[in-house]
């Protein structure tokens, strides 16, 4: 067991350090001059020669790297090369927001999902598990931009019910932050939602065969309940592995939804980098999200072998 | 699950070809004939609703969506074909090279295979934009290096299972070399993998060229594309919703059709899958 997580935890470390060479390799390397294409090609010669030496761009590309990886290590990001302001404060700060944007997105997802999925399994030889399935199959097929214009369409242009954009912090008015809270959100969960009551129909399948649930039913419990009280519980394993990986899959989904809803985030902060060729904050942003998946990916691992003990000793 | 799996893969396959079928001949079609020119800017008919002449309406430069639908319909196909192409030559020999290598070259292989699956199309679009500037071909690589891993590791896992077959074993001992038993018996056994791969990876590359293209990394104007489309009639939404709904159909439908068709293939060449019925 300890081996395991031990070489779990090395492939990791191996990952991070190599996907970290590649983003560094694609930002500034690839550019050829970072101090060029961050001030365009119009700039003056001595212009860029200050930035390259503001940002020590003229050192050797080991050197730069070491102290790159140092200040991620250590949360000093540098500084942008537009702005010239510090980097780490405003991920700090945007990062929350994301946090608060995927995480309720999660909820909405398990929300649709679990009942969505068991009803469509525990009817899945009906009409209605049949019409369940399709609803679900066209879910997927809805990219979270698009459910989002829909949303919008209809709860903020045509109900009014909700904000159609925007962005307040929790502590500073909590009912306005729910009220645009709920539409982004939506429109990340609804359609992982649809992804995930697949998983959860076929695992609830599975677990409607097993021995224990027929006892249950046996005992006098109608279908429902006993999948409720018993089954849902065994039937969880696999789908808490989806909706791990499907984090990842909701950060990556959220840096274009903030820019549906206006919502200042990572992803916006990624994109208005991209349009300013502001390339540290690109490096910086990318990398961290590709680790927040790495990490991820990792802790899901480890939760596997934690929930399913027979794991630990297979192979 | 007998008779009824089968039909329902049947059902599947034809629904998803039909919608899939739809998306390539307006795409097609799109070379030959539109009904107006899809990129004149016409102020005359700004904002016009469905009509005889216009019968989607226009936009809000008075452009004809039938005809910008269609000629999205084909770079929408076009990046899908490119990008699934990409993923395929570069995971298909891939998977059967970590299937057929040495025990740690395979699974260091299969390592580096899970690492790119950390750089989603998204990011990778996003980086090599921020160098290269925006543009199709961005898209297409972005989208089809960041769909490698699922060919590998498809690939791979059906490799892994022809080669512990029997007439691997007797090409094996009749001396045939690796190179020939990969590709006389292990690429020609895949081949179904492959095909149902392909298609679920055309749904993943339609609903990432509408994405980029949403954010500005895709096909850049004045070429119509879906995702574009969606992201001019944001600003509109609020007094005409349609412009909105007209590619959001497109793009759903599209999705669909590959998901539909990919399920279905693959309900019908899963051998796990027969021996059920």
């Amino acid at each position: 067991m300890l081996l395991r997580v031990l070489t779990r935890l090395a492939v990791l470390l191996a990952s991070l350090a190599v996907s970290s060479l590649v983003v560094f390799a694609f930002m500034a390397v690839l550019p050829g001059d970072p101090a060029r294409v961050a001030l365009g090609v119009n700039a003056s010669e001595a212009a860029v020669q200050q930035l390259r030496s503001d940002f020590g761009l003229d050192r050797p590309l080991p050197t730069q790297y070491l102290e790159w990886v140092r200040g991620l290590l250590t949360l000093d990001l540098g500084e942008s090369y537009i702005s010239r302001a510090a980097i780490a404060p405003q991920v700090l700060d945007r990062a929350q927001v994301t946090l608060w944007l995927v995480g309720a997105g999660m909820v909405v997802a398990v929300l649709v999902a679990v009942p969505l999925g068991s009803l469509a399994a525990l009817t899945s030889r009906s009409p209605l598990g049949v019409l369940l399935s399709a609803v679900s199959q066209l879910g997927v097929a809805v990219p979270a931009f698009l459910a989002g214009i829909l949303l919008v369409a209809v709860f903020a242009v045509g109900l009014g019910w909700l904000p159609a954009s925007g962005w307040t912090p929790p502590a500073q008015d909590p009912g306005r932050f729910l009220s645009q809270l709920v539409l982004p959100a939506s429109s990340l969960g609804l359609v992982q939602g649809a992804v995930l009551a697949r998983y959860v129909r076929s695992a609830v399948l599975e677990v409607l065969g097993e021995d224990y649930l027929r006892t249950a039913r046996a005992k006098g419990l109608r279908p429902g309940p006993a999948l409720v009280r018993h089954g849902l519980r065994n039937a969880a394993v696999p789908v808490v592995t989806v909706l791990g990986l499907q984090l990842a899959t909701l950060l990556v989904g959220a840096v274009v939804v903030e820019r549906v809803f206006v919502v200042p985030g990572l992803g916006s902060l990624l994109l208005d980098a991209v349009a300013n060729r502001d390339l540290v904050v690109i490096q910086d942003v990318v990398m961290l999200l590709v680790a927040a998946v790495l990490v991820i990916n990792f802790v899901v691992d480890l939760l596997y072998l934690a929930i399913d003990p027979r794991l630990r000793t297979a192979r | 699950m007998s008779g009824r799996g089968s039909r329902r893969g049947g059902a599947a396959v034809l629904v998803g070809g039909a919608l899939v079928a739809l998306v390539v001949l307006m795409a097609l079609l799109s070379f030959l004939w539109t009904p107006h020119d899809p990129t004149l800017v016409d102020a005359r008919v700004r904002l016009q609703g469905p009509s005889p002449a216009y019968w989607l309406g226009t936009d809000r430069f008075g452009r004809d969506l039938v005809s910008q639908l269609m000629v999205g319909a084909r770079t929408t196909v076009y990046v899908g074909l490119v990008a699934v192409g990409i993923a395929a030559l570069v995971g298909v020999p891939l998977g059967v090279l970590a299937a057929m290598a040495p025990r740690w070259l395979g699974e260091l292989l299969m390592r580096a295979n899970d690492l790119l699956l950390a750089f989603p199309a998204l990011l990778l679009a996003v980086m090599l934009a921020a160098v290269l500037g925006a543009g199709t071909g961005v898209a297409m690589v972005a989208i089809g290096v960041s769909t490698v891993p699922s060919f590998a590791r498809v690939v791979r896992a059906g490799s892994l299972q022809v080669l512990r077959s029997d007439f691997v074993l007797a090409a094996r001992a009749a001396g045939r070399r690796p190179w020939g038993v990969a590709v006389r018996h292990v690429l020609p056994n895949v081949a179904g993998l492959v095909i149902v791969q392909a298609s679920v990876a055309f749904a993943i590359a339609v609903l990432a060229e509408a994405a980029l293209s949403f954010l500005g990394f895709g096909t850049p104007p004045p070429t119509p594309s879906w995702g574009r489309m969606l992201q001019e009639s944001q600003s509109l939404l609020f007094t005409d919703p349609r412009l909105a709904v007209v590619p959001g159909v497109a793009v759903a439908a599209a999705v669909l059709g590959f998901n539909l068709l990919g399920d279905g293939l693959r309900d019908r060449l899963d051998p796990r899958l027969e021996a059920r019925r």
